[in-house]
């Protein structure tokens, strides 16, 4: 039965997420199809969402002919991921990332290039050269933008969407989305659907306490990842968390792929360094931690040793890129690069593909396991994507969800579920008290500190997943008093799904691997008989979260002999004691 | 069960003189991802209204007058 209250939009394709992803998917659509209507739903404004809301200082993974070689980039993708790679999707990466690279290029966004005009590629990574900077990349979203109007890309800012629809064939067919000033709930109907909704970045709590204090944009809090799990589809690794190496307390990038290049170091509390590579991986991360815990922690930026036309050069990037308000940071503390040190810390837990492996499971076209639903970005689960895997993925899902929605006509909905949807999102607002969105959020943040950080422990996490359990008893008490706080309690049934997520899959895996990331101390070995496997998690029949294991892609690109243990071995390893008589 | 009121020392300031917001301008509004920035309905001029800030800078960056500043959350200073 049509319910004719809820008002309804019909397009081809819906890119749900305008930050990094969601518009190259929705440009690349309309780009070579412009007689497909495509929608692009934004939770908050698509002129400043995301992940580079301000802009990004620089391409981490620039796979640059010359350079590198897609090869060379899958060789080392595989071996930071201790070998859990299906080496298939990071290849359909590495052979597109030069041509994003070229346009962008041609949209103005300013990569670093030498005087003969060439990208200027600097070596971060332990084996390989792909850090290409933009000390210019403040304008991005800008340029981004100006495409998304130029191909008449329909937008809808400031609606979250709640849930996925299927159609009876269990094909994704639009969403359900909250209007988050006025609380009015829509239901979008589409031929294909795209999720870009960045990372989960608010399952932990930041060490400062502050529950906007993420490293993440606190609007990605992962609801494509619940939204997913949800409509059914499979979910990839979730226990390898992200974690990253952070300035203490601001908790923004340090930030080591743009200090690296130019002579910048992380040390610890004696100046010295301790790790060969500044690249994220689990295994420096494991290193990171141990320094932070151990007799000569905790950790430093050092930038203090450089020539002053090269700080204000750090300076000049680091304030006005990404996180600009680091600069007013340093200010407020009386940190200054050129005499001192400035303390790093680690990161709240989080799924992020860009940074680690974990996420909603695609292939190399951006397919999930639900057909005609397709995820890019943060959230998807091909490994170490950064900005520049999120734009690739992006036109990639764009082109593979235009094909699928060409091949479909509209479908019909489920308006019994649509029904019973509006009411569960609306259920905060018709409570007169009750718990507040944000005294539950930092309830089960808290939990995922206290139980699920690494290192973790079974006993622990099965403590987190029972407190865990029993909030979700506590879901109907959530009220909120304005359409501002019902987006706020939505998101919080989103974290919670998310924490949950983290502790199964976490149980799930009983080895350790990607060193910090899954660090189990009463199972401290990597277990590669048993584990060297991905663990995809899915909603049972019952409503309950399942895992089993997924058998690895039989390798496309092997490794060569000696690399095998490369990112094994990150510590330095003490020089000889000189022994003065 | 009843509800408190706390007080929390926000970090977006609105300089009152400076903003437009009376004479149609949304920008700060517009363009804050955490969506936490409102009119006034005293003063008509933007204020921060939900303690939810990532100290992002879009509202001071975009603003046509220059009359928002972004300082850095009291817990994180």
């Amino acid at each position: 039965m049509k319910n004719t209250e809820i008002p309804a939009i019909d397009t081809d394709i819906l890119v749900i997420g305008g930050g990094t992803a969601g518009p190259l998917a929705a440009i690349t659509a309309k780009e070579q199809h412009p007689e497909l209507r495509v929608l692009l739903l934004e939770k908050a404004n698509v002129k400043r969402s995301g992940a580079i809301s301000m802009g990004m200082d620089g391409l981490n993974n620039a796979v640059i002919p010359g350079h590198a070689t897609p090869e060379d980039y899958v060789r080392e993708i595989t071996l930071a991921n201790d070998g859990v790679v299906d080496q298939s999707g990071v290849l359909a990466y590495a052979e597109r990332s030069f041509e994003l690279i070229e346009q962008l290029d041609s949209w103005g966004v300013h990569f670093q290039k030498t005087e003969t005009g060439q990208y200027d590629v600097k070596k971060v990574h332990h084996l390989g050269t792909y850090v290409l900077p933009m000390p210019n990349g403040h304008n991005v979203k800008k340029i981004l933008y100006r495409r998304l109007r130029r191909h008449r890309v329909n937008i809808e800012n400031r609606f979250q969407a709640t849930r996925l629809l299927l159609d009876k064939q269990g094909r994704a067919s639009g969403c359900v989305a909250l209007n988050t000033r006025t609380a009015e709930v829509i239901i979008i109907r589409a031929k294909a659907v795209v999720l870009c909704t960045g990372a989960a970045g608010r399952i932990g709590l930041p060490a400062s306490g502050y529950l906007y204090g993420t490293y993440e944009n606190p609007t990605n809090n992962g609801d494509g990842h619940a939204m997913a799990f949800h409509a059914g589809a499979e979910l990839s690794n979730l226990e390898c968390f992200q974690i990253n190496p952070l300035l203490k307390d601001y908790n923004g990038p340090a930030c080591a792929y743009v200090t690296g290049p130019l002579g910048g170091y992380t040390t610890n509390a004696e100046g010295d360094r301790f790790i060969e590579c500044d690249y994220w991986s689990g295994q420096m991360m494991l290193e990171f931690f141990r320094e932070l815990e151990g007799g000569t922690g905790p950790v430093f930026l050092k930038l203090d040793h450089l020539a002053e036309e090269t700080i204000s050069e750090i300076e000049t990037i680091l304030h006005t890129n990404e996180r600009p308000s680091r600069g007013r940071f340093h200010a407020g503390r009386g940190n200054n690069y050129r005499n001192q040190l400035i303390e790093m810390h680690i990161s709240e837990v989080g799924f992020c593909s860009g940074h680690s492996a974990s996420g909603v499971y695609i292939n190399e076209r951006g397919e999930t396991t639900v057909p005609g639903l397709f995820a890019a970005g943060d959230m998807a689960s091909v490994p170490h994507n950064y900005m520049l895997g999120a734009f690739v993925y992006g036109k990639i899902c764009g082109e593979q969800a235009a094909k699928f929605a060409l091949a479909r006509e509209l479908p019909e909905l489920d308006w019994d579920f649509i029904e019973a949807e509006k009411q569960r999102v609306l259920a905060p607002l018709r409570n007169r008290d009750g718990i507040p969105p944000n005294q539950m959020e930092y309830k089960i943040r808290r939990l995922v500190n206290d139980y699920l950080q690494p290192p973790k422990t079974t006993k622990k996490m099965e403590i987190g997943l029972q407190r865990l359990r029993q909030i979700r008893t506590e879901l109907p008490e959530l009220f909120a008093r304005d359409p501002h706080e019902l987006l706020r309690a939505n998101e919080v049934h989103n974290i919670l799904d998310c924490a949950e997520m983290a502790a199964v899959a976490s149980l799930y895996r009983t080895e350790s691997r990607w060193g910090l990331y899954h660090y189990r101390v009463d199972f401290p070995e990597r277990d590669d008989e048993d584990w060297r496997c991905h663990v995809q998690l899915s909603k049972a029949v019952d409503g309950s979260m399942q895992c089993h294991k997924r058998p690895l892609q039989p390798y496309l690109i092997q490794w060569q002999d000696g690399d095998e243990n490369a990112y094994q071995n990150l510590r330095i390893v003490e020089p000889d004691c000189q022994v003065v008589r | 069960m009843p509800i408190a009121q706390h007080a929390t020392l926000i970090p977006v300031v609105v300089d009152d003189d400076k903003c437009i917001a009376d004479k149609g301008c949304t920008t700060c509004i517009d363009v804050c991802p955490l969506d936490v920035l409102r009119i006034h309905p005293e003063t008509g001029k933007a204020h921060m209204q939900y303690d939810e800030c990532w100290y992002c800078m879009p509202c001071e960056t975009d603003c046509p007058t220059g009359a928002v500043t972004v300082n850095i959350p009291y817990l994180l200073r």
